[in-house]
């Protein structure tokens, strides 16, 4: 029963859901929620399909240029529609996804609204070792200055800027950095499910991811990935134990949405909600002028 | 001393609507001295520091600071120019640590936040620099822990220890003393006065006359936003309009 859980199609998606939901972790990081993974996600897949499917690139150099092209769209997309906040910023990252769906459909290169196939080569040890070496870049990069700077910029955007702190570019280099990771999560996903259409980087995919990190929590590295096993496996092991079978997989996002309200409810912070101190003032050390 | 101008206005207005919160302000805040700023509620006192370090834009005149006409200059621009502040609501980052509420204000990551992501050299020296300030402030035995727990006049402390990490040449405090015992205020007084040598210049809001006694070395009161005196620190507290407008309220 559990080797079944195991299965090649549970790891690559798992993978690609820690990946994406990290890639909204990192936006959150500098103060935006963004649901606008899907449009980044599917961005990545197409350009990255394009060059293996069409001119036989192997796929990791096209994955790279896949997250590329989303480093550039986000960069692109976060100067304009960072000048909004709250609300109106989730409305506008939205509007992203509507807008890069309705633009897929419409080229006609890439299959339209009917899709494109042809797409090959991601495999779990690739999935594994890019959730490996991603979450190592982002567990190191808790451990910048860089971070506490984001912290602060998040907290107090107008305290952090008047201490020197370029608030645009922190927040727009979050946006673009997060889009650049799910480019790349589009990119393996498209490469595993071998044939891809606009209607899969719909608008609830990105609420899904932005869901595994409310879900598991937002100050840490963890919470993300907690948040993105459990959505992405909780079917699989109600399946795989039996216990509502058929009916489970149309009453899921129900029971989804249910739990959520309750997880909000009891943990507003998300499962995971610690936040640990990554530089100290160091043990031992006599600060001058203490004596 | 040197007659050197680290901020000047001129003719600077700001008006909310139909109030002018700051009427036509000319002012001078020359290199080694502290300027008092008093004037009761209202005054227009915080709108002035507001504008000096651009979290409001003048409607009119001309602010200058270190040679650079500043009027339309951002925020971080104006922060890395040399001039950082405090406020009279304390705005800490109240769920970093204290040690990082002073790091993140060090230049050598404000300035180039990426630099900051690759070097782990910087950061030790980060480090280092933001616990001389702490201990320079009482506050370094208190490093890990997080900013929202602190204690009033330790939090009031460490507002200012975080501004002097942006190695400012003029620093702005608003009602530093506010809330504060006396005891609290006279260590308050040799604070700043440790921190002095530090800057180029200070301008100092308050409405506790002893501090203001003890550190101005000019003090300019104002009212209904405009200046309506302007001098030494004994000839202003004294001067019929100050009382009228402020100190006789307080008297009576």
């Amino acid at each position: 029963m559990i080797a079944n859980l195991l299965s090649t199609e549970n790891i690559v998606f798992t993978g690609v859901n820690i990946l994406l939901a990290w890639s909204v972790y990192l936006t959150l990081m500098t103060g935006t929620l963004s649901f606008a993974m899907a449009a980044f996600m599917g961005i990545g897949a197409y350009v990255s399909g394009i060059l293996t499917a069409k001119f036989g690139w192997p796929l990791v150099p096209a994955a790279l240029v896949g997250t590329l092209a989303c480093l550039a769209g986000g960069i692109l997309v976060g100067f304009p529609a960072l000048r909004v906040r709250g609300l109106y910023l989730m409305l506008v990252t939205t509007g992203v996804t509507l807008v890069v769906k309705v633009a897929i459909e419409n080229i006609e290169y890439v299959g339209g609204v009917g899709g494109m196939g042809g797409l090959r080569g991601t495999t779990p040890e690739l999935v594994l070792a890019s959730v490996v070496v991603i979450g190592g870049a982002l567990w190191l990069l808790s451990r910048t200055p860089l971070q506490r700077i984001m912290d602060a910029a998040r907290e107090d955007e107008n305290v952090a800027a008047s201490l020197g702190i370029n608030i645009v570019f922190i927040r727009v280099a979050g946006f673009a950095a997060g889009a650049a990771l799910a480019g790349y999560a589009g990119a393996l996903y498209g490469h595993y499910i071998i044939f891809i259409a606009p209607e899969q980087f719909d608008i609830l995919y990105s609420v899904f991811i932005a869901l595994y990190v409310v879900l598991g929590g937002v100050n840490n590295l963890w919470g993300p990935v907690l948040g993105a096993v459990v959505i992405t496996m909780l079917p699989e092991v109600v399946r795989e134990f039996g216990v509502m079978s058929s009916g489970f997989r149309s009453a899921r996002q129900l029971i989804f949405a249910g739990a959520l309200v309750l997880l909000l409810l009891v943990r507003p912070a998300g499962i995971l909600a610690f936040r640990r101190l990554s530089i100290r003032a160091g043990r031992g050390r006599v600060p001058v002028g203490s004596t | 001393m040197t007659g050197r101008i680290v901020a000047g206005l001129e003719g600077v207005a700001k008006a909310f609507g139909g109030l002018r919160a700051v009427d036509g302000v000319s002012l001078d805040i020359p290199a080694g001295e502290v300027v008092g700023i008093i004037g009761p509620n209202g005054a227009g006192k915080t709108v002035l520091i507001n504008l000096i370090t651009g979290f409001y834009h003048a409607s009119d005149g001309q602010i200058t600071i270190a040679d650079h006409n500043v009027t339309q200059w951002t925020l971080h621009q104006i922060g890395r120019l040399g001039v950082a502040r405090t406020f009279q609501n304390i705005r800490l980052f109240r769920r970093l640590s204290v040690l990082e509420n002073v790091m993140v204000a060090n230049p050598a990551f404000t300035a180039h936040p990426l630099r900051g992501l690759l070097a782990l050299s910087p950061r030790r020296q980060g480090r280092d620099e933001a616990m001389d300030l702490l201990a320079l402030f009482g506050l370094a035995d208190r490093a890990d822990q997080s900013a929202g727990e602190l204690a009033y006049g330790d939090a009031r402390r460490l507002e200012i220890a975080r501004a002097l990490a942006t190695r400012p040449r003029l620093l702005l405090l608003d009602e530093p003393a506010a809330g504060m015992n006396d005891r609290e205020t006279e260590a308050l007084v040799d604070d700043i006065r440790k921190v002095k040598p530090r800057l180029e210049a200070i301008a100092l809001i308050e409405h506790d006359m002893s501090l203001i006694r003890a550190l101005a070395d000019r003090v300019v009161a104002m009212n209904y936003g405009r200046i309506i005196a302007e001098g030494a620190t004994g000839t202003v507290l004294s001067h019929p309009k100050v009382v009228e407008a402020y100190l006789g309220q307080e008297e009576s």
